[in-house]
């Protein structure tokens, strides 16, 4: 790759807090370290996982509303986890955490491990107690 | 605790492993450039591993295990360091950084990029094998080397456990390196070759067909069947996270194969080979084949065209990428230096 060549696509991949490094050939032929915004076959396929990640969150709050999910499943689809990181992060059995999703098992669950769920997932317990559908579309 | 900030220098990577080591070997005195770490650390890799799943898709991988440029570096260059986990207990770990710190010791560690506060949002996901150094605190605040960072950053206490603490594939465990000791006796030149060696027979030896130019070419084959065996937004997506493999945050552009061809500039500077600089420019036009290949793959993500047409054509492509690494990296292999 030419220095001249280096792509310039800026699809504000890094909030304009740095640049990515890159390394090209200058006109005397030696490799010289260079800053780009970014490259489109990069962000297309980054535009195309954060297009994932919101049709998933978007699908999960229908479900939550619906009344077969709890609140903590829209927010493990939020913050982009599964069961397993979930799980992990919880330092629970998946199986317990697969129960807490349940819209049915929801209210069961102790206040403590509600909070610990809160502070995994980056929210207010009243966030997942009085969960409001309308503050999240 | 309040420790006193090292005299560190916090500059830029392309690769933040690669940033790392050369940042912490210049606090020792050893002035290498990025490429140079690069190579010396045998970054150079290719595996497809269809049976394992990162982020739902199989993955596919242009850098060795993260830690490995890192130790292959201290191998070839005669350094002592100190690696250290301490899987169940982040109060340790913790506790560890800062007497380290306090020793006026600059720290490198193993962190998520999901809860990285500072982190451009766009690129936060639950991606575990990011590397920085931590060379100061002050009011309870790290102050923070990232090499894919403009500046120097700050991160509380909380932060920095909770990404040396990250959950979901490869977790670092509060994994935390630094360097002991430093020998400038070390030879570059036969550093040089020896790690040619082994990148190339990396490339071109390893058994099965998942790892070096096989593994290219297995991947080349499974695109192919991609749009027949899974509908077509499965398909783009697998083909997105390739993308995203080969180009995002790290890679230096083309899966890391500029960051080679510079590495083997500079070497064949160093060793007086006419022949290496031959193989640079070599490196140099594979590393456009891969851009062109990103280039392809983008179009058929954003179209999502999941014609078998397109995705043919783009596996053709990678096919010829790994019939041409195949070639190079037996040269590389069988050069004498």
């Amino acid at each position: 790759m030419k220095v001249e060549d280096m792509p310039k696509d800026d699809a504000n991949a890094l909030e304009g807090k740095t640049s990515f490094i890159q390394y090209a050939v200058d006109k005397d032929g030696n490799y010289v370290q260079e800053k780009s915004p970014g490259f489109e076959p990069q962000n297309i396929a980054l535009a195309q996982a954060w297009d994932e990640v919101k049709e998933r969150t978007a699908s999960a709050l229908e479900e939550v509303i619906h009344g077969d999910k709890s609140p903590i499943y829209f927010f493990m689809c939020k913050e982009m986890m599964d069961v397993k990181i979930l799980a992990e992060y919880m330092r629970l059995p998946r199986w317990r955490v697969k129960r807490h999703l349940k819209e049915s098992n929801f209210s069961k669950i102790d206040s403590k491990i509600l909070q610990e769920y809160a502070k995994v997932l980056s929210i207010d317990s009243n966030d997942l107690l009085s969960f409001e559908a309308s503050k999240w579309r | 605790m309040e420790i006193e900030t090292i005299d560190f220098k916090h500059s830029m990577a392309a690769h933040c492993e690669n940033g790392v080591t050369s940042n912490l070997l210049r606090y020792y005195g050893i002035e290498l450039s990025e490429p140079m770490i690069f190579g010396l650390g045998s970054g150079l890799f290719f595996t497809y591993l269809p049976f394992l799943k990162l982020n739902g898709a199989p993955v596919s991988s242009f850098r060795p295990m993260p830690g490995r440029i890192f130790h292959r570096i201290n191998k070839v260059l005669g350094i002592k360091m100190r690696v250290s986990r301490f899987r169940s207990s982040p109060q340790k770990a913790m506790q560890a950084l800062d007497s380290l710190l306090a020793q006026k010791t600059p720290v490198g560690m193993v962190v998520g990029v999901y809860h990285l506060s500072y982190f451009p949002a766009p690129l936060r996901f639950h991606f575990n094998a990011h590397n920085i150094v931590a060379y100061g605190k002050k009011n309870g605040q790290y102050l923070i080397s990232d090499p894919i960072m403009e500046n120097p950053e700050w991160l509380s206490e909380e932060d920095l456990k909770r990404v040396r603490y990250a959950k979901g594939t490869y977790k670092p465990k509060g994994k935390m390196y630094s360097i002991e000791s430093v020998s400038q006796e070390y030879n570059l030149p036969q550093a040089i070759k020896r790690s040619i060696k082994y990148t190339a027979m990396m490339m071109v030896k390893a058994p099965g067909p998942v790892i070096g130019y096989r593994g290219i070419r297995l991947l080349a084959k499974s695109i192919e069947k991609w749009p027949q065996k899974y509908d077509s937004k499965k398909a783009s997506r697998y083909l997105g996270s390739v993308i995203r493999m080969q180009e995002e945050i790290g890679t230096g552009g083309a899966g890391f194969r500029f960051l080679y061809a510079a590495f083997l500039q500079e070497s064949s500077k160093l060793l007086h080979s006419d022949k290496l600089a031959t193989l640079s420019n070599e490196m140099t036009e594979i590393g456009d084949l891969w851009r062109t290949f990103a280039v392809n793959a983008g179009r058929v993500v954003k179209n999502r065209t999941s014609n078998g047409e397109s995705y043919h054509s783009i596996s053709e492509e990678l096919k010829e990428i790994a019939l041409r690494e195949k070639d190079f990296f037996t040269q590389l292999y069988q050069l004498k230096l």
